[in-house]
C-alpha cells in the first residue's frame, strides 16, 4: 500500500539531480550534434537554413506548396495542359526570372496566381529548383557523404567533387582518381601528415624518458636528487617561450618545415613530464624484485630491459596516449614548424576557417575528420586503463 | 588539449612516495658513467629545446626588433624610454597589451568558476545516478578533441546573419523566441564571455574528473553520521566535502589558471585576436610571425611566464604535499 507512493516520492525527490545532469549533457552534445548533422547535408542548404531544420525537405517545397500546389496538385500533375513533372515544360525556364515573368502573366484575364503574393527573386529560384526535382532533372536528398569527398580531396569548386568529376569540369587540381587522396589541399594528406607527426613525437620521448627515469629511480650517481628537481623545474617552462629560439636555431640548421624539426621539438617538450611519470612509477615497483633480480646476476641493462620495461607498460600506455592526443591535437607547434608545406589537420582547419569564411560543409565535414582518432582513442583508452590495472594488481 | 597538463591517469600514479633512506639497493651499484649514458640523451634533448631557448628567449627580449642591437636603440625621441627595456615597456604599457591583460583576467574569473563549479556539480550529482559513466564521458569528451575542432563547431553555434533565415543555433534560438540576432564575435566583451564559454566546454571535463576521484575517497561513514545527526544534502556538501577535498580544488584552480594564461588556439581560430578579443598568447604569435618582432614577442613570452610561474609554484608544492600525505 506504502510502496509505490514511497518509491514514487523517492523518484520525485531525484528528480532535479536528473534535470540538471541530462540538460548539461544535452547543452554538452548539442554543439557537436549540430557539426555531425551539417557535414552531411548537401552544400546547397547548408547556407539557407539552419541544421535543426534537416528533415524539413528540400528548398523551394515550402514555396511550392504556398504558391502552386492549390492548382498544380503536390505533384505538379493536376493541370495537364501545364504538367509541372513534365522535364520539358520545366526546361522552358531556364533561369528564374523567366518563371517570375510566367507568374506574373495574365492567364485568359486573370492573374496567374489568383489573389496569392507574386513570389520574390530568391522564392522563385528556391520554386524552380523544387520544379527541377518535381521534374526528375535534379535530385535531393536530405543527406549526403558528398561533403567529406570534397574535404578529403581538398576539392574547392562550385559544386562537388563527384559531381565535376561526372560532368568531366574539375578543376586543374583535381585528377578524379585515387590519387586526389594525396592533394596537398586535401585532409587525406593532412590526416596522413598528423599521423607522421604524432607517431614518431609519442615514441621517441617514451624511449628517451624510459632510460633516464631508470636511471633516477635505480642507480646510484652523485646529483641525482638535485637534478630531478631542476627536472621538475623545468616543466615550468611554457611552449611559448622556446618557440623563438628554436625557430632561428631551426632556419640556420634548415630544418623548419620538416618532420625531424617537429619530432625533436615534442621530443624535447614532452620529456620532463615523461621522465617524472616514469620515474615516480619505476621507484614505485618493489625495490625487493630488483635487489633479487641483481642477487641472480642480471645488469642493469637486463633489469631494465626485461624488469622494469615489462613492468611499467600501464604507465607507458597512459603517457603515450596522453602525448598522442596531445600532439594530434596541437595547432601552435606545427602552425610555427611545419606550417603550409606539410599541413596536418589542426593547420589545415585552421587556414580553411580563414580562406573559406562560411564554407560550412567543408569545414564542418573537416573538423569532424580530425576529431574521429583522438574520439576513438579515448572511448577505447578508458577500458584498456581498467584492464591495465586489474592487471597489474593480479600480477602483484 | 592544452600544454603540460599535471593531468595523471590514474594508472600511472605513482605508488607510493619513496621512504627518505636511500632505497636503491646496495648491490645495485654500477660503473660511474653507466648513469650517463642511460641519462645522456633526455639531457641533451632536454638542453638544447628547454634550458637553451630559455635562457635565449629572456636575452633576446632585452634586444631589437631583429635581435641585431640592444632595445635601447628602438626609444623614439621625445616619447618615454625604458632604455634597455624597452620592450618590456610595450609589453607592460601598450593598449593592445592592456587590453590583453584585461581579456586575461576576465578568462581566468569567468572560466576559473565556470569550470570548476560545473565540474564540481556534475562531478557531485553523477555520483548519484546509475548512468554515471556516460553523463561522465559526454562531458570529458570534448577534452579529446582540439581547440580547432571546437572552435570550428562554436563558430558555428555563433554564427551571425544579419537579415535572413539564421544557421547558428544560438541566433536561432533568439530569433524562434522573437529575439534579434546577435553578432556573437564581432560585438567587443560579448565576444570574449562566448569565447570563455567555448573554453568551459572544453575544460570542465577535466576538473569534473580530478574532483571526482577527490570526492570519492570521502568516507561515506562521515557522511552517513552527518546525516543522521539531522544534517540537510546541503549542509553535508558545505560542511564536509567541499572541506575535505580543498586541496584538490586548489590544484585544479591553479592549474586551470595556467591553462587560460597560456590559451592561445581559441582566439587564434575563433577571433584572430580581433575585434578585442586579444589575450597575451596570441599577440606573442602575432607579434612574431606576422610582425616579425622578436623583440618584443620575447619580452610577451618573459611577462607570460612571470605570471605562471607563481601558480606553477602553488601547485607543484600542493601536489608534493597531497602525495606525502597518501
Amino acid at each position: 500500500m506504502n510502496a509505490p507512493t514511497s518509491r514514487l516520492r523517492k523518484w520525485l525527490r531525484g528528480l532535479p539531480v536528473h534535470i540538471i545532469l541530462i540538460g548539461l549533457c544535452a547543452i554538452w552534445l548539442i554543439p557537436a550534434i549540430g557539426l555531425l548533422v551539417t557535414s552531411i547535408r548537401p552544400f546547397q542548404v547548408v547556407t539557407e537554413n539552419g541544421w535543426w531544420t534537416a528533415l524539413r525537405g528540400a528548398p523551394g517545397q515550402p514555396e511550392y506548396s504556398a504558391t502552386c500546389a492549390e492548382c498544380h496538385g503536390p505533384d505538379g500533375k493536376a493541370i495537364a495542359a501545364a504538367d509541372l513533372s513534365d522535364p520539358e515544360v520545366v526546361a522552358q525556364f531556364r533561369r528564374s526570372f523567366a518563371l517570375l515573368v510566367v507568374l506574373q502573366e495574365d492567364i485568359n484575364g486573370q492573374p496567374h496566381l489568383g489573389s496569392k503574393a507574386v513570389p520574390t527573386e530568391q522564392q522563385a529560384a528556391d520554386l524552380l529548383d523544387y520544379l527541377h526535382i518535381l521534374a526528375g532533372t535534379a535530385t535531393y536528398t536530405n543527406f549526403t557523404t558528398n561533403n567529406y569527398q570534397d574535404a578529403l580531396t581538398g576539392y574547392r569548386g562550385t559544386t562537388s567533387y563527384s559531381a565535376d568529376c561526372a560532368a568531366g569540369t574539375q578543376p586543374p587540381d583535381i585528377n578524379c582518381n585515387l590519387s586526389d587522396l594525396a592533394n596537398p589541399r586535401g585532409m587525406a594528406r593532412a590526416f596522413l601528415n598528423s599521423l607522421l607527426v604524432a607517431i614518431p613525437s609519442t615514441f621517441l620521448p617514451i624511449i628517451f624518458a624510459a632510460f633516464a627515469a631508470y636511471a633516477f629511480a635505480w642507480m646510484h650517481f652523485r646529483g641525482r636528487l638535485f637534478l630531478f628537481a631542476l627536472l621538475v623545474g623545468l616543466q615550468i617552462v611554457p611552449l611559448q617561450m622556446t618557440l623563438i629560439p628554436i625557430s632561428r636555431l631551426y632556419s640556420q640548421l634548415g630544418l623548419n618545415g620538416t618532420f625531424w624539426g617537429v619530432w625533436l621539438f615534442h621530443t624535447g617538450f614532452g620529456l620532463p613530464y615523461a621522465i617524472y611519470l616514469m620515474r615516480n612509477f619505476l621507484g614505485g615497483l618493489p625495490r625487493e624484485l630488483f635487489e633479487s633480480a641483481y642477487l641472480d646476476g642480471a645488469s642493469h641493462w637486463t633489469a631494465f630491459y626485461r624488469l622494469a620495461l615489462p613492468l611499467s607498460v600501464p604507465a607507458i600506455a597512459s603517457l603515450g596516449i596522453f602525448q598522442f592526443l596531445w600532439i594530434w591535437n596541437d595547432l601552435l607547434v606545427a602552425l610555427v614548424f611545419l606550417g603550409g608545406t606539410t599541413p596536418v589537420l589542426t593547420y589545415q582547419i585552421s587556414n580553411m576557417v580563414t580562406s573559406l569564411g562560411s564554407g560550412w560543409h567543408l569545414l564542418t565535414a573537416a573538423a569532424f575528420i580530425s576529431m574521429l582518432l583522438p574520439m576513438i582513442v579515448f572511448l577505447g583508452l578508458q577500458r584498456f586503463f581498467v584492464r591495465g590495472l586489474l592487471a597489474g594488481s593480479v600480477k602483484g | 588539449m592544452a600544454a603540460n597538463t599535471p593531468f595523471v591517469p590514474a594508472s600511472a600514479q605513482p605508488k607510493r612516495a619513496r621512504p627518505a633512506a636511500d632505497p636503491i639497493p646496495a648491490v645495485m651499484r654500477q660503473k660511474p658513467l653507466t648513469p650517463w649514458l642511460y641519462l645522456g640523451p633526455a639531457l641533451v634533448i632536454m638542453t638544447v629545446f628547454i634550458v637553451y631557448p630559455a635562457l635565449s628567449t629572456a636575452y633576446l627580449s632585452l634586444r631589437d626588433k631583429t635581435g641585431e642591437a640592444w632595445a635601447t636603440a628602438r626609444c623614439v625621441a621625445g616619447a618615454a624610454c625604458w632604455g634597455i627595456f624597452e620592450n618590456f615597456h610595450y609589453a607592460l604599457t601598450s593598449p593592445i597589451m592592456l587590453q590583453s591583460f584585461a581579456n586575461n583576467l576576465l578568462w581566468i574569473g569567468l572560466m576559473v568558476t565556470g569550470t570548476v563549479g560545473l565540474g564540481l556539480i556534475i562531478a557531485t550529482l553523477a555520483d548519484r545516478v546509475r548512468y554515471e559513466p556516460i553523463a561522465k564521458g559526454i562531458i570529458f569528451l570534448p577534452m579529446a578533441i582540439s581547440f580547432v575542432g571546437a572552435g570550428v563547431i562554436w563558430r558555428f553555434v555563433y554564427e551571425y546573419r544579419a537579415t535572413g533565415e539564421q544557421i547558428g543555433l544560438l541566433n536561432g534560438i533568439l530569433v524562434a523566441l522573437g529575439g534579434q540576432p546577435v553578432a556573437w564575435m564581432s560585438t567587443p566583451t560579448v565576444n570574449t564571455v562566448a569565447l570563455i564559454l567555448v573554453g568551459i566546454w572544453m575544460w570542465t571535463g577535466f576538473c569534473m574528473t580530478v574532483l571526482a576521484a577527490a570526492l570519492k575517497g570521502v568516507p561515506t561513514e562521515i557522511l552517513e553520521a552527518a546525516r543522521v545527526d539531522g544534517a540537510t544534502e546541503w549542509e553535508a556538501f558545505t560542511g564536509i566535502i567541499v572541506p575535505m577535498i580543498l586541496p584538490t580544488i586548489t590544484v585544479v584552480i591553479t592549474t586551470m589558471v595556467i591553462n587560460v594564461l597560456k590559451v592561445f588556439d581559441l582566439v587564434y581560430v575563433m577571433t584572430g585576436g580581433n575585434s578585442g578579443t586579444e589575450v597575451i598568447a596570441n599577440r606573442m604569435y602575432t607579434e612574431q610571425y606576422k610582425n616579425f618582432d622578436t623583440g618584443r614577442a620575447a619580452a610577451i613570452a618573459i611577462v607570460l611566464i612571470v605570471v605562471i610561474v607563481p601558480a606553477m609554484i602553488l601547485n607543484v608544492r600542493r601536489f608534493n604535499a597531497q602525495e606525502a600525505a597518501r
